[in-house]
């Protein structure tokens, strides 16, 4: 990695062709940022976008069409599709957000101390990581929330917990991979102490394939975390998460099917856009370290 | 990636133990949205075949001793943590086990006591836990008074018939689409990496709620909630399906464009052989060996999936179940379908060892 800034300001001769190539690979990146900002600014400021509030409650206007006055329509309760939405952001993506870091988090920790705490160490944590990856994540994040309960900070837990094991088996290849290395072999033997060793340079190159993998990891997290919505775990009702106001307007699909469109949509569209990002973030690193 | 041909000229059939890892080492098999093609990593890591080999049969014995050591050590762990979530479960395991809405009498709670040695050192507890799931007593629910495995055993067929389902349909899906787009122009492969875009991306429950929506509340095609007969199972599985269809596409489309890029193809192109029969009678049985380790692992997860998708759909089953089972706090019901869990993957896994040597002929001919 560290030769790489000296070769970039050289000027690469390429063909029409691949130029043309990269141009559409660079391009899907664009759209998917476009995608993505407005659920992000709905995320961190809904007054933004929406002036009305996400629980009032108008049971005279309950199950309007999608309209000039209600975009999305309003649901069984006559509360404004569209301001629920977009209030919705901030707690869905919370709940990936959340559960993401907390399972690189745990998968840094659990995997570096595979690979540089010693044997003992690493069958302990890798023969524990096995277990977990061969039940579904879901189940996994189920147990989780069987003995905790439900709520949103459980919740997040528990897909933390069903991720992180995935998460460490990476961070304990990358290590094993950067501790043969010749810099860190260098390192060490310009006297530096193990923890130094660690902090500085094995966890941030061990680190960066991870957050690349993290990014795609996101958007399912995210579908996780609105799934035990769904399922009535997570974020409680009357409060806008997108997989609980699903779960809240099933019963009135039959007759207003704007109800379940549009959070759903919502969840789609930033997993659609995470996931291309992600990938073309892989693309590009893959591309770089070879 | 590496080409098929070149990964499993290895003899030696992977255990379950060693095709879990292998499956799941990259995120890309744990986090169904990054690309396939760098979560497979193929099987079979190679030994060396040659003098050292004692004829097939004992060979094949050890195979099998290996893959059932393997899968005991899977559901021995699942085992254990049952277990030790059964533990974590803060106050009194008793109240637990009975779940919270229960009247049960003073007799009951010290029957449980006796049975699961509350009072006892927790080693004991384990062993004694142990040994019950050894003899195949799972415990029972208090919650629905009835052993676990009988109310397992109730739900089974119907969550079985949704997941065969799923998997039948899936891979048709995947096959359709990879064959018909793999190594075509740019336009064609463009709209196949959307479609399988979308798919991995999309949730479940919404896919079923739009499914729902347009099939049985709009047009009316299919019965809307409850029925298990056929015609009831059409949207559930295909809601299961869609999302692992994607991303069985994408692995076999790339699988099947390294196989193309072969020798091979070009021999049996030169042939005579049509550009369609090369793809069916040769490149696909090359990437076909991905194909069944992906879904090998996939079919694993839709217990998981069948939790979101029963519950769209008002199906009964293991995952209605589950639901049911983690809302209540009926834990010995939620550690019994965890090792049903376990004991699928260890299913699948051999089935998909077995798979390995119909697909490739030179693991047969050992």
């Amino acid at each position: 990695m560290s030769v790489t800034p000296v070769l970039a300001g050289l000027p690469v001769r390429t063909s029409v062709r691949s130029r043309l190539a990269l141009a559409a690979r660079r391009r899907s990146p664009v759209v998917a940022w476009a995608v993505l900002v407005p659920i992000l600014v709905a995320a961190l400021a809904p007054e933004a976008l929406t002036a009305s509030s996400p629980i009032t409650i108008d049971p005279v206007n309950a199950l309007l069409p999608p309209g000039g006055e209600h975009w999305f329509g309003t649901d069984q309760l006559g509360r404004d599709l569209f301001t629920r939405v977009v209030h919705g952001a901030r707690p869905s993506l919370l709940l990936g957000l959340g559960a993401t870091c907390l399972a690189v988090a745990g998968g840094a920790v659990f995997g570096l101390v595979a690979a540089l705490g010693g044997r003992a160490a690493d069958q302990a944590v890798m023969r524990v990581a096995d277990i977990l990856l061969s039940l579904p994540q879901l189940l996994v994040a189920l147990l989780v929330i069987t003995v905790l309960g439900g709520g949103t900070a459980n919740v997040v837990l528990a897909i933390a917990v069903a991720f992180a094991p995935g998460y460490a088996r990476i961070v304990r290849a990358e290590a094993l991979v950067v501790r043969r290395s010749g810099y860190v072999e260098a390192a060490r033997g310009l006297g530096l102490r193990r923890s130094t060793l660690i902090a500085r340079h094995i966890l941030p190159n061990a680190l960066g394939p991870l957050l690349v993998l993290a990014t795609v990891g996101f958007g399912t997290a995210l579908i996780a975390g609105s799934g035990l919505s769904f399922l009535g775990f997570g974020t409680q009702p009357p409060a806008p998460e997108w997989g609980a106001m699903l779960s809240e307007g099933r019963d009135f699909l039959q007759t207003a099917w704007w109800i379940g469109l549009f959070p759903g949509a919502a969840v789609t569209a930033t997993v659609i856009a995470v996931n291309v990002i992600g990938r073309s973030a892989q693309s590009r690193f893959t591309r770089r370290t070879p | 990636m590496k080409t098929p041909a070149k990964a499993v000229t290895g003899k030696a059939v992977p255990t379950p133990a060693e095709v879990a890892p292998s499956e799941t080492s990259a995120a890309g098999a744990t986090l169904p949205g990054t690309t396939p093609a760098e979560a497979v990593i193929a099987p079979g890591k190679g030994e060396k075949a040659g003098k050292a080999s004692k004829g097939r049969r004992s060979r094949a014995v050890r195979a099998f001793a290996r893959r059932l050591a393997a899968g005991i050590a899977v559901l021995y762990g699942a085992a254990t943590l049952a277990f030790i979530a059964l533990q974590l479960i803060p106050g009194d395991p008793v109240a637990t086990l009975l779940g919270p809405a229960t009247t049960a009498s003073e007799e009951v709670r010290e029957r449980i006591r006796a049975e699961f040695g509350f009072d006892r050192p927790v080693l004991l507890q384990y062993v004694g836990y142990l040994g019950r799931v050894v003899t195949g007593d799972l415990g029972s629910s208090y919650q629905l008074q009835r052993p676990v495995w009988q109310l397992i055993g109730d739900q089974l067929g119907a969550t079985v018939q949704l997941a065969v389902a799923a998997t039948v349909l899936a891979v048709l899906i995947a096959l359709v689409s990879a064959v018909t787009t793999a190594g075509r122009r740019r336009g064609v492969r463009a709209v196949a990496t959307a479609w399988e875009l979308v798919a991995v991306s999309l949730p479940s429950y919404w896919l079923g709620i739009l499914l729902l929506t347009a099939f049985s509340f709009q047009l009316q095609i299919f019965p809307v909630v409850g029925a298990q007969d056929l015609a009831a199972l059409v949207l559930p599985a295909l809601t299961l399906a869609l999302p692992i269809a994607g991303v069985l596409a994408q692995v076999l489309r790339e699988g099947l464009e390294a196989a193309l890029a072969q020798p091979f193809a070009i021999t049996a192109r030169a042939r005579g052989l049509s550009q369609t029969a090369v793809r069916l009678r040769h490149a696909l049985r090359h990437a076909a060996v991905q194909l069944a380790t992906l879904t090998g692992w996939l079919v694993g997860t839709l217990l998981g999936g069948a939790v979101l998708v029963e519950t769209v759909f008002g199906r009964s089953g293991i995952g209605a179940l589950t639901l049911q089972a983690v809302g209540n706090k009926d834990m010995p019901v939620v550690m019994g379908v965890v090792l049903l869990s376990a004991f699928v993957f260890v299913l699948i896994s051999t089935a998909v060892d077995l798979l390995y040597a119909v697909i490739d002929p030179r693991l047969r001919a050992g």
